[in-house]
């Protein structure tokens, strides 16, 4: 009966969001119920990657629909009832150079944009922001390293902590705030084991590991929070460290980083012997 | 060859009896025997592992688990137990042994002693992992919780306890078991041919054994040495995969992969020689394009070794390396497209019969094809950028291994059963098992395309709360498949109740090998005079 009841309530989800889905309001940064593409682009890369999965999704169909095809047409045409003398037909040359040297073209006619993109994802132009962004077991920890000394640690908001806007598992008590429309480099690391830095609205997932430095960008294009969650499993928590990445006004996060400053800048209530460690880590 | 189909007399054929002829046994037949069951007992426990995985994610939030931990040690436990102790000894140490010798008209492997050891070596190891699920790993936590990539540094400082090592013990164990298995096959392959049999003569499904073991035999040492490293840096003080030291984690990716990426084409090439035999038996024609066949497989276990980074575009490699790694995983859809192409070719102008075993090989030419592209698109570094680690690479690797091998391991099960048993299976119970099945694994593993690409990461315990809905049903059709599964042993229970007995070629004149020259079941020691092939 319960089993019976759920069914009932899951067809009646699926066909009221499959007929709500074009007017509701497809949450940007975060991703949508029965969602079946890719998050909302907010930055130039992640037009891209869109472009180029959905051509990718036309070839792929297009190859799966053809074989779906060819097997129902021998399947109907050639069953035992259909066609009970088998032929003993074993080589064609013609067709078998043809069905290697096609898909060959086919690849190489997807390896041109593949390519355009790799080039563009990866060619890091001069930053305007450059944030650092350190995954621990389990939460990331952000500095500024062109605005001063402060980092903060920026975790996971539990039940109860949230408010009624903010989604579960996702929203972070701080969040990490860049401007709107500039070119934001963002360098990880790891502190223990790896993690990885993933927002998918800006098409970016970079590991953080530790002993090495890696980067990515994104230019972000509207003002609004943008959330990502840690894509390398880390150990227990894995599931509970997502990134938060609030884009605002440029004013507005001049302003932030000046208040963040002095918020963050002080290390109160902090051994001797951590302080020097933590000076040393930041030189 | 008809004198081979002579029954043998019992007295050429002393064995010792009960528990003896098993554990000492040097007979091929029994230990492939002895790996089916334990690949039945694997596939039991992984697939209950399975689902009670998609139990804790049915709904958002935790139920099941307690804490998170114990659902990582369920998805690592999983994918270790599916691949070591499921598929490769259904494939290669089930399948492999009981038909190799059969079809190449040998009367034994070449080394009967050692493949004793292969066999046994199995056991000890599953035992080793099963240990490991019960002694500390992380931080007061029972259990590898690592995921079945076990990459440091989450395998070394981030699980102080023992667990890992007992896995590692476990890998060594079974890479040991299967690299011996690989030692022998060669030989046998190269050696023991009945006379007339060349290479070019050789059925696909010895072809593609042959390409398995020499992944087995080139990949396996590579684990080997890293899961050495691993050990020695987690007890001895050593530092290859900490920065601390000098070392560096992303080295033990590589060292993974190479050998990681061979080994899902370990777990799939045998299964294309048992969908060529099949799709030709139920056709009632030869192969299309044998050569062809043989050597795409020869050319994706080559390729195979040189594209293990694309499972780590994400780890910061140069562009010129993403970029070499993202062509060269291309090319592997050629010849892969070759084979695809070949069986359809194979059946064209045939004569279909829709037997249990061809059901579940034409459904595998598909759902494989589905899976393949997907892999296509994984393939390209720039939009992997998105998928990388998300429920997109579940989908397409459970397309290609869930979907892929698992059902060209049932088409073989099968198809050879009556040959194995000695009894006929019932269709209907064998075609019910092929729907439940089909219709609930594209149930779960479809929606999940649908995840990933809204970018839920993989290996994750619960979920934000708009991934629910196609969560759900992913659930959902796991329950039907396990139902699937239910079926399946009560067919196996069924036909050895049944007694119902089986013809020595039960498929008619599209089963040309020759194991069906041979009785069902085939006598203790078959090719007592070689046949002849012409």
């Amino acid at each position: 009966m319960l089993l019976l009841k759920r069914l009932t309530v899951l067809a009646v989800t699926f066909v009221a969001t499959l007929a709500g889905a074009a007017t509701a309001l497809a949450g940007l940064g975060q991703p949508s119920p029965w969602q079946l593409g890719l998050q909302k682009p907010a930055s130039p890369v992640m037009d891209n990657i869109i472009w180029f999965h959905d051509f990718l999704l036309y070839i792929i169909t297009g190859i799966a629909g053809f074989v779906l095809v060819l097997l129902i047409i021998v399947m109907v045409r050639f069953n035992a009832r259909a066609n009970p003398t088998p032929s003993r037909t074993t080589h064609n040359t013609l067709i078998e150079i043809a069905w290697t040297l096609i898909p060959i073209m086919i690849l190489m006619f997807i390896a041109v944009p593949s390519f355009k993109l790799l080039f563009y994802q990866l060619n890091v132009p001069a930053a305007d922001l450059t944030v650092k962004a350190t995954g621990k077991q389990w939460f990331w920890t952000y500095s500024y390293p062109d605005n001063g000394e402060f980092e903060f640690d920026s975790l996971i908001l539990k039940d109860g902590e949230r408010k009624q806007d903010q989604p579960r598992l996702l929203a972070v008590d701080n969040d990490m705030v860049v401007p709107v429309n500039k070119t934001v480099r963002v360098i990880t690391t790891g502190a223990d084991v790896i993690h990885a830095f993933a927002v998918p609205s800006f098409g970016i997932k970079i590991d953080a590991i530790p002993g090495r430095i890696n980067e990515t960008w994104f230019t972000a294009e509207r003002e609004g929070v943008y959330y990502g969650q840690c894509s390398e499993l880390c150990g227990k928590d894995h599931a509970f460290m997502p990134i938060a990445v609030r884009v605002v006004s440029e004013q507005a996060c001049s302003a932030w980083v000046e208040e963040a400053k002095k918020k963050y800048a002080r290390k109160e209530e902090v051994p001797p012997s951590q302080v020097a460690s933590a000076q040393s880590r930041s030189q | 060859m008809d004198a081979m189909a002579k029954p043998h007399g019992e007295d050429q054929h002393d064995h010792p009896h009960g528990w003896r002829r098993y554990l000492y046994s040097t007979n091929h037949k029994d230990i492939g025997t002895m790996y089916l069951v334990f690949a039945l007992v694997g596939g039991l426990v992984g697939g209950v592992l399975s689902i009670g995985m998609r139990l804790e994610l049915m709904h958002p939030g935790l139920q099941f688990f307690h804490d998170a931990h114990m659902f990582n040690v369920f998805t690592t436990a999983h994918g270790l137990i599916m691949i070591f102790f499921m598929v490769m000894p259904a494939m290669i140490g089930g399948f492999g042994n009981w038909m190799i010798p059969l079809m190449i008209g040998a009367p034994d492997m070449a080394f009967p002693r050692m493949n004793n050891i292969s066999f046994w070596l199995l056991p000890a190891s599953f035992t080793l992992l099963i240990i490991s699920l019960f002694v500390e790993g992380e931080p007061g936590a029972p259990g590898v919780a690592a995921g079945w990539t076990i990459y440091a540094p989450l395998s070394t400082s981030g699980h102080p306890g023992p667990a890992v090592d007992f896995a590692i013990l476990s890998l060594h164990l079974a890479g040991a078991s299967s690299i011996l298995g690989a030692i022998n096959f060669i030989t046998t392959i190269f050696n023991m041919r009945a006379p007339g049999m060349t290479m070019h003569k050789m059925p696909l499904f010895v072809w593609s054994q042959l390409v398995t073991v020499f992944l087995i035999l080139l990949a396996m040492p590579v684990l080997a040495g890293a899961i050495t490293m691993l050990l020695t840096d987690r007890n001895f003080g050593t530092t290859f995969f900490t920065p601390g030291g000098g070392g560096d984690p992303v080295l033990f990716q590589h060292l993974f992969w190479f050998f990681g990426h061979p080994e899902v084409y370990i777990l799939i090439v045998p299964g294309f020689g048992m969908v060529s035999q099949i799709v030709a038996t139920f056709s009632k024609k030869p192969v299309f394009g044998y050569l062809g066949m043989a050597y795409a497989m020869v050319a994706i276990g080559g390729i195979g070794f040189v594209v293990w980074a694309h499972h780590m575009y994400t780890v910061g490699m140069s562009t010129a390396a993403q970029a070499y790694f993202v062509v060269a995983t291309m090319v592997i859809a050629v010849p892969t497209g070759v084979k695809i192409f070949s069986w359809i070719a194979t059946m064209w102008g045939g004569s279909l019969e829709f037997k249990t075993p061809m059901l579940w090989a034409i459904g595998f030419i598909f759902l494989f094809t589905v899976g393949g592209v997907t892999g296509v698109v994984l393939a390209n570094a720039g939009v992997d950028r998105s998928l990388q680690d998300t429920y997109y690479v579940v989908a397409h690797f459970h397309y290609v291994l869930s979907l892929g091998a698992v059902f060209t391991i049932f088409a073989g099960w099968y198809y050879w059963f009556p040959k194995m048993s000695g009894y006929m299976y019932s269709e209907t119970i064998g075609k019910l098992h092929f729907w439940l099945t089909f219709i609930g694994v594209n149930i779960v593993f479809f929606p999940q395309h649908f995840l990933g690409l809204a970018g839920m990461p993989r290996r994750i315990a619960d979920y934000p709360d708009a991934f629910a809905g196609w969560n759900l049903v992913s659930s959902l059709g796991s329950y039907l498949s396990g139902l699937g599964a239910l079926v399946f042993f009560f067919g196996v229970a069924h036909a050895f109740m049944r007694k119902q007995q089986a013809a020595d070629n039960p498929w008619g004149a599209g089963a040309t090998t020759l194991e069906w020259t041979l009785p069902s079941p085939p006598p203790f020691h078959q090719y007592n005079e070689l046949p002849l092939i012409k």
